[in-house]
């Protein structure tokens, strides 16, 4: 049992760090802009299908294509925040990001069926298939991979929003629009590169989630509920939050999935549902996230 | 004479109107039966053209479509051409059920086919049964579909594939037969819920206990099974030396798949309900390499000796292209619909659908591109031979029952994996 237990723990600690690859850009951006993004689901899957376009015609290692797809998603945010989200204002402004999200995830939904069709396909690479073997585990490369690159993707995005210059004038815009202005920030400017970072490292999760699921533009679907679960639990708008949420319920979730694999996503909701009885703002609130 | 003008006129007026009221009136019935006879066969299609089912649906619609090509091609039915009224029900029972009842009530549609799957197949076939339509279907086969109130009452569901629970049977005896040092000493059962996993996969279990199979792992796991990578580990750390999966789609099959390689763990036996018989959609997802040694359960396959089938497939690359083991079993089930609706049609002269449900149930053998068709009380199909397929480099190779015309040889063990 100990064993199986220890598994369970690693591949829930694991799996948790490529759903936190996914979650990140959604709490990114709910965190400076109040956006609440449901396409983020569609959005990971289209970068899984741009890296295997990548990977299948130009055969391009999957983290080297990165440098293609991370500046074509950074482009898609800018252009959906410029083209949706941009005219959203006042009070209705995040109740009224859930629609606009909405019809950009049907859109590009829409634009995946024609151009791939309904048709699963996954992601490729010597490390997708093969395991590091260590004290009697076998620890797939590709997790132990999405793992590094989380923590690291949370700690440059801790650092870029709150140690630098261009953080303090994106969580300026946040908290007083008119005061930004007046100080100088261009406040159109800062939210559409705020978006399009949120967005660009959905690449990353988009590497991930294709290389771990045979995918196709459904998958989005699916996505979407368990990302919005992760960064409620760890505090809508806190990075760091994201990561320890999706660690958790991936953990979780394992180690119920020992006994009964039919208890342990309700499990995992009703600890979500306990957390949030106790600190509604979840284990990272937003307030604290934002006032480091 | 102006009295006789007015009586003229008169007259004329009457018998002016009289011609018109009478030319209108022959006009009118001529014209009822005329486009009565042009107007198309309407039929309703609800099937999962998006989510979760969306690659088995858009299977199925090829399958549908291909069929109506046929028939409109050839004249059409009873002289009137076929037309398909499509309703996305989004891998959604209560969408499916809604959309039923919009294509009877709404669009009155003169028949029905049937959707993807048991689960989405029974509460629409209920919807139909409400207002005495014929449920024709070929992805419905678990016993769930079959033995609703509705159906019990009614009479109205007809799956002119097989029925799912003995879909294993040709495994389980292969592997009872085997020379007891060869036999695998233990099976792995996950089964993800769904009516269409569960009976067979129960009924595998039950046999192969019987023939001293000992199980080692038997779990139903969520519909929606966001981690399979976790349970799959658990499968292989049990080592067992067959899994036989209880899945629907291609997605569960290729998570299984790939844990197990990334577990270094290679079963002597691999066998999915469904997902490995999506031809090259499922060897886009998992690889050729992998897919080698993989089994399962259908009642048709690319290469079947039947002069329909062969026809079919022809047609369908002509189309689409590709070869015979790419071809998605869904389509032939979609096209054995068309078929066995067809011949209801012709026999009964008319799409009323008392007489359709009374002749299907005549105990009349009908024929289509996955065999013979005949229907028991239910609407169980009593006709149909189940194979177990096995991937084969690439090939999608009829393997089991042993003996039976067209098998060849399983590979066995399963080969290692591929890369």
């Amino acid at each position: 049992m100990g064993h199986q237990l220890t598994r369970a723990i690693i591949d829930g600690v694991l799996t948790g760090g490529v759903y936190a690859l996914m979650a990140v850009g959604l709490t990114l951006i709910f965190g400076v802009l109040d956006i609440i993004n449901i396409a983020q689901g569609i959005l990971v899957v289209l970068a899984a299908y741009l890296s295997y376009l990548l990977s299948v015609h130009l055969h391009l290692d999957l983290f080297v294509g990165l440098l293609v797809t991370t500046p074509v998603m950074f482009g898609l945010g800018v252009l959906i925040q410029v083209l949706f989200m941009r005219r959203l204002r006042g009070r209705e402004r995040t109740s009224m990001s859930l629609l606009a999200s909405y019809a950009v995830m049907i859109i590009i939904e829409g634009i995946l069926y024609l151009s791939f069709g309904p048709d699963y396909v996954t992601l490729n690479a010597w490390y997708v298939n093969q395991s590091l073997h260590i004290l009697g585990f076998y620890l797939p490369w590709i997790y132990l991979f999405g793992f590094a690159l989380a923590v690291i993707m949370v700690a440059v995005l801790y650092v870029l929003l709150y140690r630098t210059k261009f953080g303090r004038s994106l969580r300026a815009t946040m908290q007083n629009r008119t005061a930004a202005r007046l100080i100088g920030i261009d406040i159109n400017r800062v939210a559409a590169i705020a978006f399009g970072i949120g967005v660009g490292v959905t690449s990353v999760g988009g590497v991930a989630f294709g290389a771990t699921n045979a995918f196709n533009p459904n998958s989005g679907y699916d996505l979407i509920s368990r990302l919005l679960a992760i960064i409620i639990l760890g505090g809508m708008g806190s990075i760091g939050g994201a990561l320890a949420a999706a660690i958790m319920m991936g953990t979780v979730e394992s180690v119920v999935d020992i006994w009964s694999p039919t208890w342990s996503v309700v499990v995992f909701y009703l600890a979500l549902v306990l957390v949030l009885t106790f600190r509604p703002q979840g284990l990272f609130g937003q307030r604290e996230a934002r006032a480091q | 004479m102006r009295p006789h003008r007015v009586r003229f006129l008169s007259i004329a007026a009457v018998v002016a109107t009289a011609a018109i009221v009478l030319a209108a009136c022959s006009s009118g019935g001529s014209s009822t039966t005329s486009a009565g006879s042009k107007k198309p066969i309407m039929i309703g299609v609800s099937v999962s053209l998006t989510g979760d089912f969306s690659a088995d649906g858009q299977a199925f619609q090829r399958g549908y479509n291909l069929w109506a090509s046929d028939v409109n091609s050839s004249g059409g039915l009873l002289g009137r051409q076929v037309k398909l009224v499509y309703l996305d029900d989004k891998s959604d029972p209560t969408q499916g059920s809604t959309n039923v009842q919009q294509l009877i009530s709404s669009d009155h549609v003169d028949l029905l086919f049937g959707p993807f799957s048991s689960l989405i197949t029974g509460p629409t076939a209920s919807v139909a049964a409400r207002y005495g339509y014929a449920m024709i279907e070929g992805a419905g086969g678990a016993p769930a579909v079959f033995n609703t109130p509705s159906n019990k009452a009614k009479h109205n569901v007809f799956d002119v594939s097989y029925p799912i629970v003995d879909q294993y049977d040709p495994l389980t005896t292969w592997i009872k037969s085997m020379p007891a040092a060869q036999r695998p000493k233990t099976a792995a059962y996950p089964i993800v819920d769904n009516p269409f996993t569960i009976p067979p996969e129960q009924r595998a279990q039950q046999q192969l206990e019987g023939t001293g199979v000992k199980t080692v792992y038997s779990k139903v796991l969520p519909a929606e099974l966001p981690n399979a990578n976790s349970v799959a580990d658990q499968v292989a750390a049990t080592k067992a030396d067959a899994v036989l999966l209880g899945t629907v789609d291609v997605p569960t099959v290729a998570a299984f798949l790939k844990a197990f390689q990334q577990q270094h763990y290679n079963p002597k036996i691999l066998a999915a309900t469904a997902g490995p018989d999506q031809g090259a959609a499922f060897l886009k997802a998992v690889g050729t390499a992998n897919a080698t040694g993989v089994m399962t359960a259908n009642g048709w396959y690319g290469g079947y000796d039947n002069p329909q089938s062969k026809k079919m497939v022809q047609e369908y690359i002509a189309k689409y292209g590709g070869s015979p083991s790419d071809i998605n079993s869904d389509v032939a089930e979609g096209y054995g619909v068309g078929q066995v609706t067809a011949q209801a049609v012709k026999a009964t002269s008319g799409t009323d659908q008392a007489k359709i449900i009374s002749y299907l149930h005549s105990g009349v053998t009908l024929s289509s591109v996955q065999g013979p068709v005949k229907f028991d009380s239910l609407g169980m199909n009593t006709k149909p031979v189940v194979f177990v397929f096995q991937w084969q480099n690439g090939n999608y190779a009829q393997v089991l029952p042993v003996g039976a015309p067209g098998s060849g040889q399983v590979l066995f063990p399963k080969p290692n994996w591929g890369g």
